[in-house]
């Protein structure tokens, strides 16, 4: 994989992405075209397009709304030993995202305006991705006071999380639903019931019985998340829940949209193809907040992607340093550097086996991320579509490229990935942001 | 039971060990063969009838230095892997998490690394957590050897328990061995699981519904809650300590309760078939999982326990740094 420098790119005036077939979920579009950027904005798309542009040949491959990860850590400030924001927006564009939103899990944590800033504009000089700040609900994170969301909102901020925390107090979770209507942002929470996940090493289960490590029952996402849906749906608000990893959720969602609450739900990556069975080598890198549970629940959240139940795949990227996971499981944090690898596991492991097809991943991965934090509304330059007049944000993805995972090459800078070795079919080939040609995959 | 013949025909500790036995570390029994088990289980015979029941001395280790590593409490495993080391002639060097740069904010990985720098050839180490010493043996070149990781497994004591039934029985296919008590936080019990399992016992485990998952079914252990119910059919029983140290929440009302439905006494024991072996991997509480008659009564084999300690921890340190020396790059002479 290489990278291209600034002074090597194509100008940004005229872009020709030549003979791709062209995916647009937002306007249910696929067909082999060619498209027209002109000034960071899609201006056409048609067949034998020409003009005085930078081609980009784009033959067997396709042409994609810029992919959006709604799940990231960047863990600057504060945490800069596992990520900082150039590397975490760097690793993005390796991974093929061409947009971001930040949890809010930094410290000082995002709850003032001048910490939104701060990302803003480091975001800014990395000029890598796009970077959208999820703040935090509560001051410092605490769960117990709200943070100034009127604020935050004016500043930048897209939804309001406490997460990786949960939101632990019901009270306050129901006010801030109320009250971020107001600023129609959503509340994105990461249901667990501490009282039934307390000091949980991995998935409750027959694995966890065997190796004598402490269980995440699923009830505790299961119960979390059935209060969450219910908050929903009486107060009105917009929810967001990530990190849905049970059948039960699956199905409390699936009950809730069929009566009509508004809500959108994420899977990590990790949780569709990994089980618990994988901490039997005792890897702190298979450690992650939601566990990796049974190929049942595996299965249940396939099976909630394919039928609309959850709307968003995420790389749920935890960058952590290797001195934090070389060490005893209890002590290990949770987390996996993932944002380089969401592509091309997607690919591999739901698209090439049948369970999704690759509309429906885009879909996944781009159109329904963008929507389920607002991106796709023209303040945003209308993200996670191909739609004429919106901002040139594309993937181009080689669907058939194979490649090997190697942690040591990852662009992130903790490369906490327990798939080294790993044979993944699919991947970004060349990153456009507004325009401007960012990375160039040529493959390793 | 196809177990090794003890064989007092050995000058060195390469005489003891077959080419077949392969590891390194000894982690855990879930991961051993049925012939590693039998392996084990014959060493330990040879060994103990060779020291003269694990008194005399035997040099078959000496210029070895085995470490002791307890990141928890211990006095009957510390001590047993101690002594079985200087049986054989090997130095010990003792460690303790308390007084040492684990206070200091070392890792553990460091620690043993500088333990192993000072040339020693196997680390013995207790840990809290699950898979400690499986994150030192892919770290380290001397051998491991799990003396209890947490719940997870106990290897020695689970092969010093089926050595003791080995001893009164003459062997362990087609007995049932009830474990009895707390099998959720037990090494004891994993361990025991499967090595029984291995050498074709019928394990139970009984206790309350808290404490014994419904999930053992999936590993063919039959699971019961109801320890009178089991009695009748049992040749053996291994009562397990209430680990409290390791339990979140109680797990049961009272320890009064406990004794109550799990608690061994006289009256059960007359329920019992007549050639029942007590065990308890200790240490015991009296009056809690056994009543003091039962646990010094003639059907205990609590300290003959004890004694196989040793012969099994000779065994473990004896074919773990003899495969470690075979797999070394300058050690493929023995």
């Amino acid at each position: 994989m290489s990278h291209s420098s600034p002074t090597n790119s194509p100008t940004k005036n005229s872009l020709l992405i030549r003979g791709g077939r062209i995916i647009d979920p937002s306007q249910d579009y696929d067909g082999v075209a060619d498209m027209l950027v002109t000034d960071g904005v899609i201006v056409e798309i048609g067949e034998n397009l020409s003009g005085n542009s930078t081609v980009i040949d784009a033959t067997n491959k396709i042409v994609a709304p810029g992919l959006v990860d709604i799940h990231v850590q960047l863990r600057e400030p504060g945490f800069e030993e596992d990520e900082c924001i150039a590397t975490g927006t760097a690793a993005a564009i390796a991974g093929g995202f061409t947009s971001i939103a930040c949890l809010p899990n930094t410290s000082p944590a995002i709850d003032t305006q001048a910490q939104i800033q701060f990302i803003q504009q480091k975001a800014l000089l990395a000029d890598n991705c796009n970077v959208y700040v999820i703040a935090s609900v509560s001051k410092n994170r605490q769960g117990e006071e709200l943070a100034e969301m009127g604020m935050l909102a004016e500043t930048g901020a897209v939804g309001f999380s406490d997460a990786p925390a949960p939101l632990g107090n019901t009270d306050l979770f129901r006010r801030a639903l109320e009250y971020s209507k107001m600023f129609n942002k959503p509340i994105i929470d990461h249901p667990e019931l501490p009282e039934l996940s307390q000091s949980g090493i991995m998935h409750a289960g027959a694995t966890s019985m065997v190796l004598g490590l402490s269980g995440m029952h699923p009830d505790s996402e299961e119960l979390a998340t059935g209060r969450d849906l219910r908050l929903c749906e009486t107060t009105g608000g917009r929810l967001h829940l990530m990190d849905i990893s049970t059948q039960g959720s699956v199905e409390l969602i699936r009950r809730a949209k069929g009566r009509g609450v508004g809500v959108t739900a994420e899977v990590c990556i990790a949780n569709l193809f990994l089980t618990d069975e994988l901490l039997r080598s005792f890897d702190s890198n298979y450690k992650v907040n939601p566990p990796l549970r049974s190929q049942q629940h595996i299965a249940a959240c396939i099976a909630g992607l394919a039928d609309g139940t959850l709307d968003v795949i995420t790389s749920g990227h935890a960058p952590r340093a290797i001195e934090k996971k070389m060490t005893e499981l209890d002590r290990a944090p949770f987390g996996m550097s993932q944002i380089e690898l969401t592509l091309g596991l997607a690919i591999t492991h739901l698209v090439k086996p049948g369970h999704l097809d690759i509309s429906t991943l885009i879909a996944k991965l781009s159109t329904n991320p963008a929507i389920a934090l607002g991106l796709n509304e023209p303040s945003y330059h209308q993200k996670g579509t191909l739609a004429i007049g919106a901002s040139a944000d594309i993937t181009i993805i080689d669907p058939n490229a194979a490649w090997t995972v190697q942690p040591e090459s990852m662009v992130s800078r903790s490369h906490n990935t327990p798939l080294a070795g790993a044979e993944l079919i699919g991947r970004a080939d060349t990153v456009i942001i507004g325009g401007c040609v960012k990375t160039i995959c040529t493959g390793t | 039971m196809g177990t090794t013949n003890p064989n007092s025909e050995f000058t060195t500790a390469a005489d003891l060990v077959p080419q077949s036995w392969k590891h390194r570390h000894l982690l855990g029994l879930e991961n051993l063969s049925q012939e590693d088990i039998t392996t084990l289980l014959g060493t330990a015979i040879t060994l103990k009838s060779a020291t003269n029941g694990c008194h005399n001395k035997l040099d078959i280790l000496a210029g070895l230095t085995i470490a002791n590593m307890f990141f928890e409490d211990s006095t009957r495993t510390r001590n047993s892997f101690s002594l079985a080391a200087r049986r054989l002639g090997a130095e010990t060097v003792e460690f303790s998490a308390s007084s040492s740069s684990v206070s200091k904010g070392e890792t553990l990985i460091d620690t043993a690394k500088t333990i192993e720098a000072m040339n020693v050839d196997a680390i013995v180490i207790r840990h809290s957590t699950p898979g400690s010493p499986h994150l030192l043996s892919n770290n380290v070149d001397c051998s491991i050897l799990n003396a209890g990781d947490g719940p997870h497994e106990h290897p020695t004591q689970g092969m010093l328990d089926i050595m003791t039934i080995y001893e009164q029985r003459g062997s362990i296919e087609g007995l049932t061995v009830a474990m009895v008590g707390d099998i959720t936080y037990s090494r004891t019990a994993r361990s025991n699981i499967w090595g029984l399992k291995k050498l074709g016992a019928h394990v139970i485990v009984c206790g309350p519904s808290t404490l014994v998952s419904q999930a053992w079914e999936q590993y063919g252990v039959e699971v019961s809650h109801n320890l009178d119910d089991i009695i009748p059919r049992c040749d053996v029983l291994n009562l397990l300590r209430i680990q409290f140290e390791r339990q979140y929440t109680r797990p049961f009302p009272s320890v009064r309760e406990y004794a109550f439905l799990y608690g061994m006494n006289k009256e059960r024991m007359a329920h019992a078939k007549e050639g029942i072996l007590i065990l308890a991997p200790g240490p015991i509480n009296r009056g809690v999982e056994v009543t003091p008659e039962v646990a010094d009564g003639p059907h205990s084999v609590i300290l003959n326990q004890v004694t196989n300690g040793i012969a099994v921890r000779m065994a473990a340190l004896t074919l773990t740094t003899t495969a470690n020396q075979r797999q070394s790059p300058n050690g493929g002479n023995i």
